[in-house]
């Protein structure tokens, strides 16, 4: 059997956080009851006139400058036309052959290091109105529309065709989540529909030259939808190859119930768009100057910030990756650096409890109660040897719950290291005579004895006594 | 050259149904419209700016403010259909 190699391009879109829809003043607020959010303009009543809200020309360019693009001199926008009610016009009104950017790219990390994606073209249009079905999508004779998402701004990101594997499309859509995140024009939230995807995929032998025929998923709305469904195609392009027969160029959708891609035969396959430019829009002439300053405001984005961190703060790529994945993290920590420079410290503490327990409470950084100031006076009293690591976990998760600062909660509960000599000597004399087994294990040269006294002091200390000064009180005594 | 194969795709593409008649006067209306447009390539426009709007206006911005919607009950008015609060539409797909 010949070896295959997967080739899959991503069609993203990424719905722009605006007050207003792209091209009229309805809110783009998300809910509301059904046919609410709607006015003349994005019901498409007839005599109606669509302006272009400036803002998503801004955030169109703003996504795009982040994503390595080019800014168009000159765009306009068309009318793509097909039958179907989610769109009230019958058309959704898009950018065809002068898209606001072009020739981007954005940086992967792969097996093989980092990896370079084209991004072929970003274009701004308008999102369409919700179908909903009464019972199953197969016995309701008939569908219900809500207008209210028609019209809200979206951004359309297309890549080259240059992923290899499911797992690279996953890391792109990871890596333009974040890069979108940092800009601040969308929230990117995929289980809210703020971020969809759509793959082109297809298989080739190894070494072929050209493309072999791809197929399109639809309905990609989470990550894991998103490598399931990828995987799963690529292998049924492969065995349906390897039995001799041939790949139809064709959309499918994802089943996420049961784990399959099913084809959309129908006739609305017959693509036909017939784009025409928007006689409703002008056309827009992109000042050099308004482009610099939109730049001038982006944030240092992932990738530089990631670099940075290596080389500022001395971390390891891998901690600077996870750190740098949202501004809220990144930003998170270097507050807390500011106030305790001990970098590694941090990150060990953010990456391990902090992010333990954010995860499990289903909470985002934003929302964390411990301040980053507070989390540096933690691992100030830890380095002081004022409570001991062990205890500093415990407060740790009374700071994450209560909000409280680290030494009122350690005052309170009493919990100050003990580091007073005589006092740990009384503890360890104690469990010495306790445990006479284990001592004498430990004078016949088992070095393991030495760990279980340590517990046994440290247990009767209620985890206060410091452990250093308790191993070598214990090596002295004995 | 425009054929009825080509009216009948066009008709499909836009859910109408022709009869043999009505394609017949398309099929001649949309050759006679070539036609017309075969003449105007014989211009010279090799000094001419490619337009994409017939009017001399770009950039043409409102800001990003919300406004006021309409109820929805003045969203439904027109519509042939509706079921409690959304448009009714045959089902697709
Ligand atoms: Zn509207």
């Amino acid at each position: 059997m010949p070896q295959y190699e997967t080739v899959i391009g991503l069609e993203v879109h990424i719905e722009l956080k605006t007050r207003s829809k792209i091209f009229c003043n309805s809110t783009t607020e998300f809910g509301g009851e059904p046919n609410t959010h709607v006015c003349p303009v994005c019901l498409g009543l007839p005599g109606v006139l669509p302006v272009v809200n400036k803002k998503v020309v801004e955030y169109a360019i703003r996504a795009a400058l982040a994503l390595n693009c080019e800014i168009a001199e000159f765009s306009k926008f068309d009318r793509k036309n097909y039958y179907y009610p989610d769109m009230p016009k019958n058309y959704q009104i898009s950018q065809y052959d002068l898209p606001i950017a072009q020739h981007g790219c954005l940086e992967i990390d792969t097996e093989n290091g980092p990896r370079k994606i084209g991004i072929t073209r970003l274009h701004m249009e308008e999102d369409t109105g919700k179908l909903v079905h009464q019972g199953t999508i197969t016995t309701t004779p008939f569908s219900l529309v809500d207008y209210n998402r028609a019209g809200v701004p979206l951004i359309e990101i297309v890549s080259e065709p240059d992923l290899r594997s499911p797992e690279e499309a996953r890391q792109y859509i990871e890596k333009m989540r974040a890069i979108i995140l940092y800009t601040g024009v969308s929230d990117c939230k995929m289980e809210e529909g703020s971020l969809r995807c759509d793959a082109n995929i297809s298989v080739r032998p190894m070494g072929m030259e050209g493309l072999g025929t791809k197929t399109e998923i639809k309905n990609l709305n989470s990550f894991k939808s998103l490598l399931k469904s990828l995987s799963y195609e690529v292998e049924r392009q492969i065995e349906t190859l390897e039995e001799g027969g041939r790949i139809i160029q064709e959309t499918r959708t994802w089943d996420e119930a049961k784990g399959v891609t099913l084809s959309m035969r129908s006739k609305e396959q017959a693509h036909d768009y017939r784009y025409l430019p928007d006689p409703d829009l002008v056309p827009m002439e992109i000042d050099r100057n308004w482009v610099d300053d939109i730049r001038r405001s982006l944030p240092e984005l992932p990738d530089e910030r990631k670099e940075r961190y290596v080389e500022e703060y001395g971390l390891p790529a891998y901690d600077a990756a996870i750190l740098t994945n949202t501004k809220e993290l990144a930003d998170y920590f270097e507050v807390c650096v500011k106030a305790w420079p001990n970098p590694k410290a941090v990150s060990n503490w953010i990456m391990g409890d902090l992010t333990r327990l954010l995860n499990s409470s289903g909470q985002e950084i934003t929302g964390c109660k411990i301040a980053p100031e507070n989390l540096a006076s933690l691992l100030r009293l830890i380095d002081k040897g004022t409570i001991s690591g062990k205890i500093a976990k415990n407060v740790f998760e009374e700071m994450f719950t209560s909000g409280r600062d680290a030494e009122s909660i350690v005052k309170e509960k009493g919990l100050l290291q003990i580091s007073d000599e005589s006092a740990i000597i009384a503890i360890v004399d104690e469990v010495l005579a306790k445990n006479p087994g284990p001592v004498d294990d430990f004078k016949a040269g088992k070095e393991r004895a030495l760990g279980f006294l340590v517990g046994q002091v440290m247990k009767a200390s209620k985890g206060k006594a410091n452990p250093e000064m308790v191993n070598k009180l214990l090596r002295e005594k004995l | 050259m425009i054929t009825k194969k080509d009216v009948d795709h066009v008709a499909l593409l836009g859910r109408l149904e022709l009869t043999g008649e009505e394609n017949d006067m398309y099929t001649r209306q949309l050759n006679d419209i070539l036609g017309h447009f075969q003449n105007l390539e014989r211009l010279d426009t090799d000094h001419i700016q490619p337009t994409a709007h017939v009017l001399p206006l770009k950039n043409v911005f409102r800001e990003d403010v919300v406004g006021r919607h309409i109820s929805r009950e003045e969203a439904l008015a027109n519509c042939p259909d509706r079921h409690e609060n959304f448009f009714k539409v045959p089902r697709i797909v």
